[in-house]
């Protein structure tokens, strides 16, 4: 009954990630077969390619921007909804709602109630006397404002912590309060211990998820340029404001299935896991807590 | 597994760090609660502006207003006259729907082997399923569109579905973990009775775990009804084969500045996720919680 299951680990992972190394090494169009070029492709990404660093600073700001606010503004809603006692669900589904929007419908809604000329966003703005900025079609603010999009859709991470929050035994809260604890003593020695491990995983998986950033990037520069559509080429609009959201997946992509030059794909693939490879490394570390012969 | 007792208990609102007894509580009380509708205000705020300007005319989304005036449905019509989407929305439910039902297939069966059979190298497997779950698929995507391409599959979604009949990991993952919250004297017991282990999956295993493969089904149907990443690699020369999503994100350029049709298919890519999530929100919530909550 496995079998299907390893026969699928083999061809769609195991294969791939070994041939993705040697395509590496080669340059291929798909209409030649691959020629063995050595280490040129990797010298080409360290030294030459004049996009790739634009790219790579790009992924690691959403990393470092938009994993911890969307982490602290779940914790900050999740602390919150475990207060509030009546109408829980009520709460709950308000704030999970926006997580189940698809991503390409909630970018699009996004561009446009930021679009400068008639959205709601700088109409409200305008109605307070404010002159609203460019937002996504601003190179400095299109990156924050996918940020506030990621907060918004923050519901999945929202309902883990909200879980873990509620799981903590409230005879603890009652020990420590006994114990002569104060509600800032009681968060430090109570709330935080047990929320750790989820804490954690929350941080890992979002680190995973921000380096491989491309669907929200790719909607975004694409509907706020105005020039998205069949006869548009992806790169074309890719990164658009000025670059500021080409990221290094988008990157990847463009070099692989746009200029069809597989073989430097494949390399930027390479660089690519092994910086995922370092965050799966802790995070399987964690994993190895619930295997069948331990605690779960 | 404790977190899902805890996310349904606490879904009638018993436990929780303090209760408000002391003086200045109600004063908190008050603070709460204004920040939790302040906060719900700004969330449900897209979604009322989207729905709002999806009833406006053409003429009226450029002008300053907000409330539709008067409400115009026809951009619900015209979405579907201007570009294919109902053929979209047919290739959508196509691909989620084989995804969903080969995913089945091929992951149930090995997300019990890995929670209730005692097989060698089962840790080490487990640890392959994480990997192959989380790595960005960019990773791999050079040497799979090479395949499929030998193959003659791209410039269709086959690429996308196919796999998922030898098992898909995040799916594994998820029933697997559903699976481990079964005491395994049931599985024990039905041994005894004469069951092999495929006897011992569909008898008990299965009845017991509906709510958990219902989780992962519903999960795996929405991964492909809102994947992007994949269409466009396989797919994005061929609009006949697009998914609606995909549509959508090539929709708005196209037309101009016609933000009342472009949030008109907002909508309609929005809603069938929606209405699945009230029919089944409980079984989704548990879901997630699985995939997050450890030991």
């Amino acid at each position: 009954m496995l079998l299907p299951a390893l026969l699928g680990l083999a061809i769609f992972f195991v294969y791939p990630l070994v041939a993705n190394v040697y395509f590496s090494f080669t340059s291929f169009n798909l209409l030649e077969p691959p020629r063995w070029i050595g280490l040129r492709n990797y010298t080409y990404l360290f030294t030459q390619d004049p996009q790739v660093g634009t790219a790579a600073l790009n992924t690691l700001w959403l990393v470092a921007i938009l994993v911890p606010v969307r982490i602290v503004m779940a914790l900050g809603v999740a602390g919150l909804l475990v207060r509030a006692k009546r109408a829980s669900g009520f709460w709950r589904t308000i704030f999970y709602l926006p997580a189940l929007v698809p991503p390409v419908a909630s970018v699009v809604a996004f561009v446009f109630l930021f679009n400068p000329g008639t959205g709601p966003v700088n109409e409200l703005l305008r109605h307070l006397g404010i002159r609203g900025p460019l937002w996504f079609n601003d190179p400095s603010l299109a990156k924050p404002s996918l940020v506030m999009m990621g907060v918004w859709v923050m519901g999945d991470i929202m309902i883990i912590f909200l879980a873990s929050l509620l799981d903590v035994p409230r005879e603890q809260y009652e020990a420590a309060a006994l114990d002569g604890a104060n509600g800032a003593q009681r968060v430090r020695y109570v709330t935080i211990p047990h929320l750790g491990p989820v804490l954690v995983f929350a941080v890992i998986t979002g680190v995973i998820d921000a380096l491989q950033y491309f669907t929200e990037a790719a909607v975004a520069s694409s509907v706020a340029s105005g020039r998205s559509g069949v006869s548009v080429k992806f790169e074309q609009v890719l990164g658009y404001p000025n670059n500021s959201l080409l990221t290094y997946t988008e990157w990847l992509y463009v070099r692989g299935f746009s200029n069809f030059q597989l073989g430097y794909a494949a390399a930027l693939a390479v660089l690519l896991f092994v910086v995922t490879a370092v965050f799966l490394l802790l995070l399987l570390r964690r994993f190895n807590a619930f295997t069948p012969d331990g605690r779960a | 597994m404790t977190a899902i007792a805890s996310s349904t208990s606490g879904a009638r609102g018993t436990a929780g760090p303090q209760r408000p007894r002391r003086s200045g509580s109600v004063l908190i009380w008050i603070a709460e609660h204004t920040l939790l509708t302040l906060l719900a205000v700004l969330f449900i705020a897209p979604i009322v502006f989207v729905l709002l300007t999806s009833f406006m005319s053409s003429n009226q989304t450029l002008t300053a207003s907000l409330w539709p005036q008067p409400w115009d449905v026809r951009n619900y019509a015209k979405a579907f006259t201007e570009v294919p989407l109902g053929r979209w929305f047919g290739n959508s439910a196509l691909y989620a729907g084989l995804v969903t039902a080969f995913m089945l297939m091929s992951s149930v069966p090995a997300a019990y082997v890995l929670a209730k059979v005692r097989i060698r190298f089962s840790n080490a497997i487990f640890a392959a399923v994480i990997v192959a779950m989380l790595l960005p698929p960019q990773v791999t995507i050079v040497p799979l569109y090479i395949m499929w391409s030998k193959l003659g599959l791209t410039g269709t979604l086959w690429p996308l579905i196919l796999p998922n009949l030898l098992g898909d990991a995040f799916s594994i993952f998820l029933l697997r973990q559903f699976f481990l919250t079964i005491p395994s004297e049931y599985a024990d017991a039905a041994r005894i009775d004469g069951n092999g282990e495929l006897g011992v999956l569909l008898r008990v295993i299965v009845p017991m775990a509906k709510p958990g493969i219902a989780a992962a089904g519903i999960f795996s149907f929405f991964h492909a009804w809102n994947d992007y990443f994949g269409p466009l690699v396989y797919a994005s020369e061929n609009p006949g084969n697009w998914p609606v999503a995909y549509g959508l994100a090539m929709f708005h350029g196209s037309h101009g500045t016609d933000w009342g049709t472009t949030m008109a298919v907002t909508m309609l890519v929005t809603v069938p996720v929606v209405i699945v999530f009230f029919f089944a929100q409980r079984t989704f919530v548990e879901g997630i919680t699985l995939t997050g909550v450890k030991g």
